[in-house]
This record gives structure tokens, sequence and C-alpha cells, in this order.
């Protein structure tokens, strides 16, 4: 009792030492081979609920996951006192490396095999050219997300780890999510618009 | 003066480098570009004059990115070579899915070596601009 209170002004002065970031978490890697194998069994038998199952789940979580973090999370983020924003991001971030490239191949994999099985894919399909812009509007996302944010995320962990973070450094990388939330934005909204479009025709 | 008046801002804090995650965003750029074409085509063949100059474009650029790379003196390599690892692991999965579903589709034959080529572009590419943005910033090994 009384170490404990010889110790306390020492632990008041001194900050607490941060738990170190765990840029991948290991424990969601099992999770992300059980769906690697849901799809390739899909894939491989043609197996229409898988094929349907992982495209629309895998879509409708890229697509809401994106809008949320963009309109919700992301706004309330840019509100909050430094030390908070890196707390937050220090246990939001490492879930995304995971999650985000597990429903987007998820959702691209399978969305081919549907396309061609719906009859999409035909040149003469009244669907053919909304399927075409589908492809366009994916492409602009693939390309920010894996050249532009996927970096960034993965070198702001890297930096939270260092004994010392380069707040302003942390601060320039996440600029990029907020330059590129409005373009994410519009695409979602736009697959969102032409997915629910070839559904019902 | 104070110490924040004297702290170097962030561009004097990290050595200038060559746009490595650039050239290699933008051979990702032309290989997503050469695979939607093809994909737009299918099932019938796609002409493949447009997709090979797509890709001849994006292997310049990687090579270019592989060759300024290389020239970085006091570069965090070991980070590199970390990041780069554990990406290519990802994406070669992912990569090895989308063949796998074209083989799956018939695709044979110019078209599925262009794929192929283009696969392995995007399996590539992602890990370097991945690997050279953590490594940058990185302590110098």
């Amino acid at each position: 009792m009384n170490e404990e209170m010889t110790r306390a002004p020492a632990t008041a002065t001194t900050p607490p030492p941060r738990a170190r970031i765990q840029v991948v978490p290991v424990r969601g890697l099992p999770v992300v081979v059980a769906l690697v194998v849901f799809v390739a069994l899909s894939i491989g038998f043609n197996w229409r609920w898988g094929l349907m199952f992982n495209h629309v789940v895998g879509g409708g979580l890229w697509t809401g996951i994106d809008l949320f973090v963009g309109l919700v999370i992301g706004p309330i983020l840019g509100r909050l006192s430094i030390p908070a924003r890196a707390e937050f991001s220090a246990r939001f971030m490492p879930k995304m490396v995971i999650i985000m490239p597990t429903v987007v191949m998820m959702t691209l994999a399978t969305g081919f095999q549907v396309a061609r099985f719906s009859g999409n894919l035909a040149a003469s399909s009244p669907n053919h050219a909304w399927l075409i812009v589908s492809f366009c509007v994916v492409g602009i996302m693939a390309v920010i997300a894996l050249g532009v944010l996927e970096p960034a995320n993965i070198a702001v962990l890297f930096e939270m780890n260092k004994p010392v973070p380069d707040g302003e450094l942390i601060g320039r990388l996440m600029q990029r999510f907020i330059y590129t939330a409005g373009i994410t934005g519009v695409m979602q909204v736009a697959t969102l618009i032409i997915m629910t479009r070839l559904a019902s025709r | 003066m104070s110490a924040h008046a004297a702290a170097p801002d962030l561009e004097s804090r990290y050595r200038p480098v060559p746009p490595v995650g650039w050239l290699s965003s933008g051979a990702l750029a032309c290989v997503i570009v050469g695979g939607i074409l093809l994909a737009s085509y299918a099932p019938r063949v796609a002409p493949l004059g447009a997709a090979t100059a797509l890709l001849v474009a994006a292997a310049v650029l990687m090579v270019i990115a592989g060759t300024l790379l290389a020239r970085i003196g006091d570069f965090a390599w070991a980070t590199f070579a970390l990041v780069f690892k554990w990406a290519l692991l990802a994406y070669v999965v992912i990569a090895g899915m989308i063949e796998f579903a074209f083989v799956h589709d018939h695709t044979r034959g110019s078209s599925l070596v262009i794929v192929t080529l283009m696969l392995v572009i995007f399996a590539s590419s992602v890990p370097t601009t991945i690997a050279f943005t953590v490594a940058r910033f990185a302590d110098a090994t």
C-alpha cells in the first residue's frame, strides 16, 4: 500500500508506455482465409448462392463502410483532439487494413461471375452499358484505395509505432483521406444507383 | 527564438525521394484500365492492341520505379522489405483469385497471357507503393 502511494507521483508525471499497434490484426486472418476459400469454391463450382452472397454482402459492406467512414466517422474524427484522434485511429485503422481488402476481394472476384450468369456481360444485354460504367467506377475506386489510401493508412500505423510519432506527418498522410472522401462518396453513390438499376431490369 | 520556431518543417525533416509511389500507382492505373477494357468485351475476344499498349506502359513505369528505387541511398530497406513481402503475399492471393476466375471462364491464348502479365504488375505495384510510402518516412538502416 505504502509502496503504491510512493509510486503514485511518478506515474502521474510520466506518461504510461504506449501499447504497440499491431498493423495487421492476426486474430482476424482465419476469417479472411475462410472467406477466400468460400469465394474460390463459389467460383470453382459455379455456386450461384455463394457467388450472390459474396457479391451482395461484400459489396454492401464495402459501400456502407466507405460512406459511413467518409460521411459520419471522418467529420467526427476531424473535430476530436489530436490525442483522441490518435487513440481512435490506432484501434480503428488496423481493422480497416484487414476488412477492406477482404470485402473488395469478395465483391470483385464474384461480381464478374454474377454478371456472366445474369447475362449482363453479353453485348446485346440492355444492362451491358451500365455494367461497363460500373467497371469504370470500381476502377477509379480501386486506384484511389490501393494507390493512395492504403499506403497512407499503413504508413500512419508505422509512424504511430515510433517512440516519438511525428504528428505533422500523420496529419499530412491523413489529409489524403479528406481529399479523396468526396470522390469515393460520389463513386459509391453511383455504385448504389447502377447496382440497384441492374438488379431491377 | 522558441523551440517551436526552430523545428524544421516536414519537407526538410525528410529527404526528398524520387516519385516511386506515383510511378507504381500509375502502373496500377494502366493495368486497371486494361483490365476494364478486356472485361468489357467478355465473353467475346477483346482487341488486344490497346490492352497490350497499356500493359507495356505499366511495365515501363514499374521498371522506372524499380530503377529509381534501387538508386536511393540511405533508405529504410529493412522496413521496405518487411512491408513489401507481407503486402506481396496479400496481393498475390487477390491476383491469384482473379486469375482463377478468368481461367475458369475459359479465357485462353493471348488474352490469358495479357491478363496474367497485368495481374503480375497489379500484384507487384500495390506492395511497391505501400512499402515505399512506409519506408520513406522510416529510419534508414
